[in-house]
């Protein structure tokens, strides 16, 4: 009797057959959300208020910060499916953290790149070396890293255990982004959203920013799913290449 | 430079980004499924795709 491929637990994720059925019937509809949500964000960016010191320079927030959360939350991400691999030898946990580290870096390019387009006009310099600043440029070295790392190793499962080991080292990485507006004297502002004693923001500059922020996450799990179907692919195509030359092997063998 | 060129480049910046990863991800699954089904019209399955043995044939 056929095994049932329907999902009734979380763990029943860890085939990746079952994963590929999933992600075929969701992806669609995340995608098609997703889509709604930026046009809905973007509107809703460009039809607001400027801020009564920043003018209309406070717009480059509703990317800038999406894509900073979404730099630290893809890197959480990969920590719990190092947490995956290590411990629980999960079979999509290696999978997940490989596909996350480039979808990682390109938001926190985007959030090193629109910070420093930002604080030209606000600071009156690209750059500086304070705290935040330098410890997500350091953030974006690390997943540069691993993508080198994925990448120079041939075998997918030894990679996989040294990239896990070495995102976990990292880790310590993201409470010292989150709170070196706190504990150093920074150029950058502290936080005004994720605050004990609520935002600080405005309403007016609130809703297009969560907004944003939600339609970014979604992007980011959106492409995450793909990539991580693109890469159950991939390996599916290795292992069937890899039969097809043992059955080239051994027909000659046969034949004499 | 005015405020609208910085504001301007940063969506640029975050449109081509964005852009560049979903193309990516989008022609690498079509270059994996094209590889898929070239190995299978090539008669390479595996094991689990492979149709289950009839009857009388060999377990």
């Amino acid at each position: 009797m056929p095994e049932s491929l329907a999902i009734t637990k979380f763990s029943d994720l860890a085939n990746p057959t079952r994963f590929l059925g999933l992600a075929a019937r969701i992806l669609p509809w995340m995608a098609g959300i997703t889509a709604i949500l930026f046009a809905l964000g973007l509107y809703l960016t460009f039809s607001s208020e400027g801020d009564y010191q920043q003018g209309m320079t406070v717009r480059i927030m509703y990317v800038h910060v999406p894509a900073a959360w979404l730099s630290m939350m893809c890197y959480s991400v990969m920590a719990v499916s190092a947490i995956g691999t290590l411990v629980w030898r999960h079979p999509l946990a290696d999978v997940s953290h490989k596909t996350a580290a480039p979808i990682g870096a390109a938001f926190t390019l985007i959030a090193l790149a629109t910070g420093s387009l930002w604080g030209k006009p606000m600071w009156g310099t690209w750059w500086v070396w304070d705290a935040r600043l330098t410890s997500v440029f350091v953030l974006f070295l690390m997943y540069l890293g691993l993508i080198a790392l994925n990448r120079a190793m041939d075998d997918p499962g030894k990679a996989a255990r040294v990239s896990a080991v070495l995102i976990l080292v990292g880790f310590v990485n993201i409470p010292i982004i989150k709170f070196s507006v706190d504990w150093w004297n920074t150029l950058h502002q502290p936080a005004s959203v994720i605050r004990v004693d609520g935002p600080t923001i405005d309403k007016e500059f609130l809703w297009p920013l969560l907004i944003m922020a939600i339609a970014f996450t979604l992007l980011f799990f959106t492409l995450h799913i793909a990539a991580m179907r693109n890469e159950i692919w991939r390996r599916r195509v290795s292992a069937q290449r890899r039969m097809a030359a043992r059955m080239a092997g051994q027909t000659p063998a046969k034949e004499a | 430079m005015t405020h609208t060129f910085y504001i301007s480049a940063s969506y640029i910046v975050a449109a081509i980004v964005i852009l560049c990863l979903i193309g990516w991800v989008w022609l690498d699954g079509r270059a994996r499924q094209r590889e898929l089904a070239e190995l299978e019209a090539s008669g390479i399955r595996r094991r689990s795709a492979r149709p289950a043995p009839t009857d009388g044939a060999a377990l």
